[in-house]
This record gives structure tokens, sequence and C-alpha cells, in this order.
């Protein structure tokens, strides 16, 4: 079949690989219909992402058509369209029980590598290297996906592919961004990064009542579609002093949950810090989101962080956390837990993702369409394949 | 259960359910010579009932390749959170028998502790998960 592989740090490929096979009872392969980038993707392009492998499949989200089933699999027939959590997840350990899926002690092959890096394992996600799984992407004609009945969901039969993709990982991302924020009726709350998880954290807070939604990036076509689908308000970070902003449109009070959904930025990683050279040398990434975030919050106010820091950060303001009373919290996202209910809302148009698909090209454009992406050229908010 | 010795051999039987904690008496370590302290536990916690855990007092099927090498200990997690799965290699920390020393490598610990992540997805999920063969291990086909 045909694949998008990663092929050294900025190189990518379409290049013919074996199709995958059935290698567990409760796996199901499916043709992939729809894959979409994702910021997660940006270090394992860079090459900054130990372990990842010249020849690896990328991509994590996708929806496509059951073609052969496991003879445990017991929720899904062939020709069924399937959502697929980009997570994997067993379904039966203590931490699936509950509902934590990204933290599955069964979700990967080589669970010592996680343990390594973060002193646990975790759970797996598909298209990364094998400290999460070892599990090829989904960029490609087809992908196995093991766990089945616990990973892949049945899309209502209305529902567009473009929308039902983001199914997969952006927006159960939001949504959990809001949950874990405990976003409530009343509360101001500000969103750092305005790509497909910024937005849909946004999305997601306005559902859950927040009186102001504040989403905050650069790029003017990213933070007007916040303004148009998640009706929130929106700042420019080079065009105004984000903490004073912040603390004028909260009554002084600072936001009462504040979401990064940043991660590490490939154009931001150009200087480096004295700690960062003198310390875990290349090593630390800086969290300048983060940091805002942490410093913006009100006090007894809640942090998450979404996006994906990989080991250590750079001058964390951790006084910050202490003196103000802060909870901070951080989350590979669980979808097993909310995909059901999502699919749900976009069925009834209450949540709408499609827009962030700006481009829809074919598999074998892959290079190009993670060039678009990366460079957030020609207004590219999500490169989605159909293979 | 209790306390089980390669080969699955039950040495403490007990009823399920009435699981006694195993007592490693502390001893003042030697300030010379050779470490004689026991290996460190390596430990799991399977979200199952002992008696699934170890049906019958048998090893499950992945642990197997560790008989001989280890002596295994089991009891009830706090908080319903199901069975501590504990293993340790025989023979204390340095030497290790000829055949157990081949099976577990330098890092005794690493190996003992995936062997038993293996038996505990085995025993939750019915199944020990595959990685994706390697491209070189089979051939380009089309579908
Ligand atoms: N927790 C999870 O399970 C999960 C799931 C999906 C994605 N992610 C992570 O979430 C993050 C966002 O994902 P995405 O796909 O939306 O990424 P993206 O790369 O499309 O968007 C990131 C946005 O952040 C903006 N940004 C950069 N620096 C900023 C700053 N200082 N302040 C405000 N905005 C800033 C960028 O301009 C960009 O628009 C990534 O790190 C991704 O890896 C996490
Ligand atoms: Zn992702
Ligand atoms: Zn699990």
């Amino acid at each position: 079949m045909r694949a998008l592989c990663w092929e050294g740090a900025g190189a990518l490929a379409v290049r013919e690989v074996p199709d995958p096979e059935l290698r567990n009872a409760a796996d199901m392969i499916v043709r992939v219909r729809r894959s979409a980038t994702c910021g997660a993707d940006l270090p394992l392009l860079a090459g900054r992402t130990p372990f990842l492998a010249a020849g690896d499949v990328l991509g994590h989200e996708f929806l496509g058509e059951v073609v052969e089933v496991g003879p445990e699999v017991r929720e899904h027939r062939p020709g069924d369209r399937v959502v697929v959590c980009a997570a994997v997840s067993c379904g039966s350990c203590w931490y699936c029980r509950q509902g934590l899926y990204a933290s599955c002690d069964n979700g990967s092959t080589m669970p010592a590598r996680a343990e390594a890096a973060w002193g646990q394992p975790t759970g797996g996600c598909y298209g990364h290297p094998s400290a999460l799984g070892g599990f090829a992407g989904s960029h490609a004609e087809y992908a196995r996906v093991p766990y089945a009945d616990v990973g892949a969901f049945t899309v209502p039969e209305p529902l567009d592919d473009h929308r039902a993709v983001f199914a997969s990982d952006a927006a159960p991302t939001g949504w959990m961004g809001a949950e874990l924020g405990g976003v409530r009726p009343g509360d101001v709350v500000a969103v750092w990064g305005a790509g497909a998880v910024g937005q849909l954290t946004a999305q997601a807070a306005r559902l859950r009542g927040a009186a102001r939604v504040i989403v905050i990036d650069r790029h003017p076509e990213r933070l007007l579609m916040a303004e148009l689908h998640a009706g929130a308000e929106t700042l420019h970070f080079e065009r105004t002093d984000v903490p004073a902003e912040l603390r004028e449109r909260s009554g002084g009070r600072g936001p009462d949950v504040c979401v990064e959904a940043v991660g590490t930025e490939p154009d931001g990683a150009a200087t480096r810090s004295l700690a960062d050279r003198l310390g875990d040398v290349g090593r630390a990434e800086r969290p300048l989101a983060v940091r805002e975030a942490v410093h913006s919050c009100r006090k007894g106010g809640t942090v998450v962080v979404l996006g994906t820091f990989s080991g250590f950060v750079d001058t964390f303001p951790l006084g910050s956390v202490m003196q103000k009373g802060l909870t901070l919290h951080g989350a590979r996202q669980h979808g097993q837990r909310y995909i059901p209910m999502l699919l749900r809302l976009m069925a009834r148009d209450q949540l709408t993702t499609e827009h962030l698909a700006t481009h829809r090209l074919p598999l074998e454009q892959g290079p190009a369409g993670y060039e678009l992406f990366r460079d957030r050229a020609d207004g590219c908010v999500r490169t989605v394949f159909a293979p | 259960m209790g306390r089980l010795a390669h080969g699955g051999t039950v040495l403490a039987t007990a009823a399920a359910g009435a699981v006694r904690a195993l007592v490693v008496p502390r001893r003042r370590r030697p300030t010379t010579g050779p470490d004689r302290r026991p290996a460190r536990w390596q430990v799991v916690t399977v979200d199952r009932p002992p008696e699934q855990v170890l049906p019958g007092g048998r090893w499950p099927e992945p642990l197997r390749p560790l008989d001989g090498a280890v002596e295994l200990y089991l009891r009830p997690a706090p908080g319903g959170r199901g069975t501590e799965l504990s293993a340790r290699p025989l023979g204390g920390r340095p030497e290790l028998p000829g055949m157990a020393a081949h099976l577990v490598g330098d890092d005794p610990g690493l190996l003992i502790r995936e062997t038993l992540r293996r038996a505990k997805q085995y025993v939750e999920t019915g199944e020990v998960l595959r990685a994706d063969r390697s491209r070189l291990d089979r051939p380009v086909v089309r579908r």
C-alpha cells in the first residue's frame, strides 16, 4: 500500500510499504478515508523525537471503513464507517476503567521506553515512535486498529467525513481541556493557540457556559475562525501585552481557566536561554505560552497544559503556581471517554469542525501538505489527506 | 495464595483471599564485601483478583520465560485495585544462576518488569499486544 513515511529530519516521502495485518484477536483493519495532520506531528517531523525511525508512517487522527476484523471484535463489521481515537487503549485496565484512557497500562508494545522517559509507561498513539506503542500511522491506505471495540466508533450516517475525522483527536483534546479546567457557567477562559486544538477548546468552553472565551495566537486567519466558530474574543500576541489585556478583560482578576494548546513551536525554538544552554543541553523546551498562562491565571484558578512536551522545560514559574494556589493539569487526550458524545454534538451541528480541514489533498501530496501545515502557509490549519 | 517459587510450585498455599504479607527481615548491610541483599522486587498491579492472576496457582503463559529464574509473590492491592504481582531473581543481586543470567541479562529488573507487564496484559485483556511486524519480516503485497 502507499503511505506517508518519515525519512529523516524535515523529510517525508510517499512510499510503497507492506499492508498492515491483524496481529491480535481484537484488532481490525481500516481502509483510511481521511487522515489529518496534527501539531503533535511537528516535533516528529523535525526529527526531535527519539526512536522515530526512517520509514515510520506518520498520522494519528483518522477515519475510515472497516475491511477486516479479528475474531474478538464484536462492535464492528466490514463496511462500517468509523472514526478511530488517536490513543491506543485496552479498555480493561484500571486506568481505562477510570476513563483515563491515554494512561492505559496495556496500550503500548514497548512500555519500558516510556517508563525511562516519564517514570511510568503510558498508553499508545498511532504514528509515533515506540515509546508510544510502536503502531504505524494513519497517513496510509490502510491502518491496523488494536483494541478495535474500544478505540473505534461508528460514525452516524449524515455526518460528513471532514467533520467527524476531528472526533479522533482535536475535538476530544479540546473537550478535555475545558473539562480538566473545570469550566463553569460565568467563567472567563483564556486559550493559548488557535490551531485545531485551541479552537475546539474554545468551542467546548462555550458549550460549557463560559461567559467569555479569549483565544490568543498570531495568525489572523486562525483568530478569525475562533471568533466565527467559537464565539471567542481574540488577542494577537505579537501586537498586544497579553497578560495586561487578559487582566483588563477579566475585571483585574485574571482568567478563571487558562488552557495552553501550543506545545513547542518549531520556529520559536531559535532563541535558547542561558539555563537551557548550561543545563540539559538541547533538550529543554521553552514553554512560553505555559509561562504566560500561569502568570495570567487568577488566584486559585486552573491551568491546563494540552500542548505536547516530551521532556524538560526551561524556566517554569513554579513560584506563581504555589503563591497563587493554582491547579495545574496536563494530559494526553482520553478520547474514548468523549467521542460518542462529541459525535452526537457534531450530528446536531452543535460542534462544527470541518472549517479546520482547510487543505484537503490526496495522500500522494503528503510532503507538500505537511509543508503547508508546518509553515502555517496559505491559511492552513489542518491538512486532511485522502489516500 | 502467597509466595511462589520457580516452576510454579506453591510454597505457602492458602485459600484465595487469605493472602498474607511477606515480611522481608531488615538486615544491616555489611560495609565490605559483595552486596548480599536479595534483589529488589519488581511489581505490577493487575486489575483482577488474585485467583484470576494465578488461576489454580499456575503461572500465566507470558510469565513462563522466567521459570527457574525468579520467585513470585502476590497480594491484593489496596483500594480495590486488584492484585500486586511481584517477582525477583532467585539468588540475590549479583549472582544469577546460569540460565537465569542468560534470560535476564544485565538489568534483571527491566526484563522482569517487562515480563510481568506482559502477564498483566494477558490477564487483563486476554492477549499480549503485538507490535506491527517489521517491514523486513514481510513482503510488500497489495491488498
Ligand atoms: N493533549 C493531547 O492529547 C493532544 C492532542 C492533540 C494535540 N496536542 C498538542 O496540542 C498542541 C496544539 O495542537 P494543534 O494541532 O492545534 O497545533 P498547531 O501547531 O496547529 O497550533 C498551535 C498554535 O499555537 C500558536 N502559538 C505559538 N506560540 C504561541 C504563543 N506563545 N501564544 C499563543 N499561541 C501560540 C501557533 O501560532 C499555532 O497557531 C500541540 O502541541 C499538539 O501536539 C495534544
Ligand atoms: Zn494529535
Ligand atoms: Zn487500558
